[in-house]
């Protein structure tokens, strides 16, 4: 872990751990999460990536270790404390309503009234002009706030997500896989949004299991393996093959490559095991 | 949903959400936005089932369309319009109840115990019968959220508990299957008056139809300008992702089943109040003319779509075809293969435009 800038970093775990019965999902994990960066949390599945955010988002409570937000130790005991103290989650499927308008689903559950007593009512131009606003910082015009959110491509859903909890007063965005379920062209669309919302001063935390997503866009990185911190370098101390290496181990990946050529007739099978050969190799190095 | 099968299916709106903006030009078209409403089916298959039962009328002087003809067709309509929204918004979000036909008759006879056996004031008793129905609708939605089973099942058990103790208590009390309820009691009167009685004097509409179009408007607000609203559309959309951005799931839908069976309570208030008394077999059946309402109106099954609006233009079609049955002296058999036709083809136009509502555009 590398010190960096002066002020207290806006959220910091310092050897936490988190046990359900005797199963230790999480051990001796610390990490920081800077204003203005991205911290990439790397780790197959059943690394802790899911434990670790659901303690960060005040889910569940951790068992050791200390919980720092902006410097002061903090203990969440439920999600509206995480919220409050500007910790917000875009989880990859239920971020939004696909059936319900863009601008509904934008102030969903912080719905802006205008009026007292019976005639209390939805503030619907407010919410409108202040979505397309929130929007347009990031890069999408909305023509038509009335459209539902289903009718949008999957990267400009995390957008709507994104911008929600940006206006909200988000500080720290914790973003969970937001791209596993994405193609090519979409992830690149949400590693955009994950930049834009860095540019803005917020500390982002990206989830992935995709070492080819998590560099280009982060500055620090975070493995994770069987519930155990197996690394955390600064963009500078590390490379995007040594990760790859790291998140699936150079031996691991070297033994998949040659079953896949024993079993593989097909061509295709045949490639992939060779890539695998070539990762295996040139991250050895 | 239209009889003659032609109803425009809402087109996909040409529009993307340009990144850049520079290529924005025009608004979106106004017909684009009116084909977008879910209640648009209805309303033209309300025009073309009116045009129909005008066109079929067999009765001397066109009744189906006069003012004599709208009294009827609005009377047949109210009580269905009334139920058909409740359970719309329960539907919106999410939800169904089994039970909401049974609870009129459960409540009505409520109300003619109260009023004739403890010789309560009807006010009183009128007071009572919402409170109880409300209790029962806490209840269903109580037990749908707790055991996270289908409110189909559960609302179909409150459905048959409420059957048997409808007929069995009344058998009970009164050795009938009927409980009457005296026009003496004191406050009668008045109740009847607002809940059973007739305005407009030559052409005699029952006060329901003011009720129905205030439900409508109603819920309508509700629906479309309230917090609450917003979280009906949550919830019956994705309760999971509206519980994640902190609506309160529970909640809502509690309050949703609350507010269908206190519809319920209005309706069979006015069932008893209006007939002076009212049958243990009461409301049976009625729950899947108000689910055929919502759904022809534009409902998803599925929730998180829907229109208040709508479902009470589905009960309207419902009072078309129930009266204008009658005046073209058809079997009125016949009036439920109407009704099976049009939920059918309602159905068919509602898949669709789900289909194009959660595609991606581009």
């Amino acid at each position: 872990m590398t010190e960096s800038k002066g002020q207290a970093p806006l959220l910091e775990v310092r050897n936490v751990s988190k046990y359900f019965g005797s199963v230790i999902a999480l051990r001796d994990i610390s990490m920081q999460v800077h204003a203005g960066e991205v911290t990439c949390v790397l780790g197959d599945n059943g690394a802790g990536k899911s434990t670790l955010i659901k303690i960060l988002s005040g889910v569940h409570p951790h068992d050791e270790g200390e919980f720092l937000v902006e410097g002061r130790i903090v203990r969440f005991s439920g999600p509206r404390d995480a919220r409050a103290a500007g910790i917000s989650v875009v989880f990859q499927d239920l971020a939004t309503v696909p059936l319900m308008s863009i601008w509904r689903n934008f102030f969903l559950g912080s719905e802006p009234t205008r009026g007292v007593g019976p005639a209390r009512r939805l503030n619907v131009k407010f919410a409108k002009q202040v979505m397309r606003e929130e929007m347009h910082k990031m890069g999408i015009d909305v023509r038509d706030p009335n459209q539902p959110v289903g009718t949008l491509s999957g990267g400009e859903r995390q957008a709507v997500a994104i911008a929600r909890a940006v206006y909200f007063g988000a500080k720290v965005l914790i973003l969970d896989e937001p791209t596993s379920a994405l193609g090519v062209r979409q992830s690149g669309i949400v590693l955009k949004y994950v930049i834009q919302a860095r540019e803005r001063g917020l500390g982002v935390i990206f989830i992935t299991h995709n070492p080819h997503h998590a560099y280009p866009v982060g500055d620090r990185f975070v493995l994770l393996n069987r519930g155990r911190l197996i690394g955390s370098y600064a963009k500078s101390e590390t490379t995007l093959a040594e990760l790859t290496q790291m998140m699936a181990g150079g031996e691991e990946l070297e033994r998949l490559s040659k079953e896949l050529e024993k079993m593989g007739s097909e061509p295709e099978l045949e490639q992939v095991a060779r890539e695998l050969a070539q990762e295996a190799s040139t991250t050895g190095t | 949903m239209s009889v003659a099968g032609s109803t425009p299916v809402p087109s996909p709106a040409p529009r993307v959400a340009q990144v850049g903006g520079d290529e924005r030009i025009t608004g979106v078209r106004l017909v684009v936005r009116l084909l977008q409403r879910p209640e648009l089916g209805a309303l033209l298959g309300a025009v073309a089932v009116y045009a129909l039962f005008a066109g079929v009328d067999s009765t001397p002087g066109h009744k189906f369309s006069s003012n004599a003809g709208m009294q009827n067709w609005t009377d047949a309509a109210s009580t269905y319009g009334i139920m058909a929204v409740a359970v719309a918004l329960l539907m919106i979000g999410g939800e169904f109840d089994l039970s909401a036909g049974v609870m009129t008759g459960t409540s009505g006879l409520l109300l003619g115990m109260l009023i004739t056996r403890y010789g309560l004031n009807v006010w009183i008793g009128i007071v009572l019968v919402l409170v109880f129905a409300a209790a029962i609708g806490a209840v269903n939605g109580y037990l749908v959220i707790r055991t996270k089973l289908p409110s189909f099942i559960i609302t179909l058990a409150t459905f048959f508990v409420l059957r048997g103790v409808n007929v069995g208590v009344t058998l009970l009390l009164t050795s009938t299957v009927r409980f009457d309820v005296s026009d003496k009691a004191p406050g009668f009167d008045s109740a009847h008056a607002i809940f059973g009685s007739t305005f407009l004097a030559p052409y005699n509409f029952q006060t329901a139809v003011l009720w129905w179009i205030g439900i409508t408007a109603v819920a309508t607000w509700v629906l479309n300008r309230t917090t609450f609203g917003n979280w009906i559309y949550g919830v019956g959309g994705d309760a999971n992702a509206a519980r994640a951005v902190g609506v309160p799931v529970a909640r809502t839908k509690v309050i949703l089943f609350m507010t269908t069976a206190m519809s319920a309570g209005v309706v069979g208030i006015m069932v008893a109040l209006r007939y002076k008394g009212i049958q243990s077999g009461q409301g049976v059946g009625q729950e899947f003319f108000y689910i055929i309402a919502a759904v022809v109106g534009g409902c998803l099954l599925t929730g998180g779509y829907g229109s208040a609006i709508g479902a009470s233009l589905g009960a309207l079609i419902i009072g078309f075809a129930q009266i204008g049955i009658i005046f073209a002296n058809w079997d009125s058999n016949w009036y439920f293969t109407f009704l099976g036709v049009i939920l059918f083809l309602a159905v068919g136009v509602n898949t669709l435009v789900r289909r194009r509502a959660t595609s991606a555009r581009r």
